[in-house]
């Protein structure tokens, strides 16, 4: 692998923004597309990459963010459906080589994995470690106990 | 036939409308819940109150045994998740997308769903209707590549009393059927073009005006 990546983010929100913050910060080549132009603010002042104002459900947006040349693609919008949209596209149409997409239903995932488009489910994810947190407390409880 | 329509607006009440006329069962899924109360009034179908793009919603809508998804709503992306659902999840046997960006029509046919865009369509009937009185269809084909379009040659036609092969044509162009008294030919460059026959054309988007000219001559 190079030592720079060329990595499109869709969605500068907190999630977005901030994976844009550090992967910048290590020297990363960012693109962040988001169409709401007051979510920029939200970027560290030494973030070095573009900012792409539009809509990236639309083809036209995802050319100017030369989706072509990329290595990585991170759809992380607050909305599943668009994420699930623009991954399939980045994958599919511009042969991205790994599209990470955000999806909160985590019914939604399962049918995604299917497509062949990777998801993170934060909702899954905290569920998980919630649960985990909760075990091993008892785990600790019981050991005490006994 | 069981109808699912996903959507909004006068569209989807005057399809849903249509479809009901002709027999089928219709049901709609709908986010807004005053819409909702006033198409479940008006309409004599099923409607059920969600977001079509969640696959306990499409079930209670009864997607399992639905022989046509039609996905109309604003949105793009709700549209093509609501077709790959109904496809894959509930296997569907047919799904249709309505692509509001009209590029999105040929990025989902790549995804795998069918798609429609009203701007082309509604544009190619502008250009049927409102442009030259000759045309009588504009069909565009693969995704809107090809044109197949047949026109009605007149006295006035440059080209009326010619032999095909006289006739100098822009590249990518073909003259594909002619029918004469509702007889059709497949011509070749010895047969002659006459008024009153109707010639079918098969041009590119970017031949297409230089064709017609050909054709049709300079005309205001």
């Amino acid at each position: 692998m190079r030592n720079s990546l060329y990595i499109v983010i869709v969605g500068c929100g907190r999630l977005g923004s901030h994976l844009a913050n550090q992967l910048s910060r290590v020297g990363h080549a960012i693109v962040v597309i988001d169409s709401n132009e007051e979510t920029f603010n939200d970027l560290s002042p030494d973030f070095s990459g573009f900012r792409i104002v539009g809509d990236a459900t639309q083809m036209a947006v995802l050319k100017q963010a030369k989706l072509k040349r990329a290595d990585v693609f991170f759809a992380t919008t607050h909305g599943d459906n668009v994420n699930l949209m623009v991954a399939q596209v980045a994958r599919k149409l511009f042969n991205v080589p790994h599209v990470l997409a955000r999806v909160f239903d985590p019914r939604r995932e399962q049918i995604y994995d299917q497509l062949g488009v990777e998801t993170i489910c934060p909702t899954a994810v905290a569920a998980e470690m919630f649960l985990m947190a909760v075990a091993s407390h008892r785990a600790a409880a019981g050991e005490v106990k006994s | 036939m069981k109808v699912l329509m996903a959507g909004r607006g006068k569209t989807l009440y005057f399809l849903c409308r249509n479809f009901t006329a002709k027999g089928y069962t219709v049901v709609i899924i709908n986010r807004d819940r005053e819409e909702c109360v006033h198409l479940a009034r008006q309409l004599s179908a099923l409607v059920v109150c969600g977001d079509a793009s969640d696959a306990t919603i499409l079930k209670e809508a009864g997607a399992m045994d639905a022989d046509v998804v039609l996905a109309i709503t604003p949105n793009d992306q709700d549209n093509l998740v609501i077709c790959q659902l109904a496809s894959i999840q509930f296997n569907v046997p047919r799904v249709l997308a309505l692509a509001n960006d009209p590029d999105n029509a040929e990025i989902f046919e790549k995804l795998g769903v069918s798609a429609f865009s009203t701007t082309h369509i509604v544009g190619s009937l502008i250009e049927q209707r409102a442009s030259l009185e000759q045309i009588i269809n504009l069909m565009p084909v693969g995704e809107g590549r090809v044109n197949v379009t047949e026109i009605i040659l007149d006295a006035d036609s440059p080209v009326s009393g010619k032999l095909l092969k006289d006739i100098i044509l822009p590249k990518n162009a073909l003259v594909a059927v002619v029918i004469r008294s509702n007889q059709p030919i497949v011509p070749r460059g010895d047969n002659d073009l006459l008024a009153g026959d109707r010639v079918v054309l098969i041009t590119l988007p970017e031949n297409h005006g230089a064709v017609l000219k050909a054709f049709t001559g300079e005309r205001k």
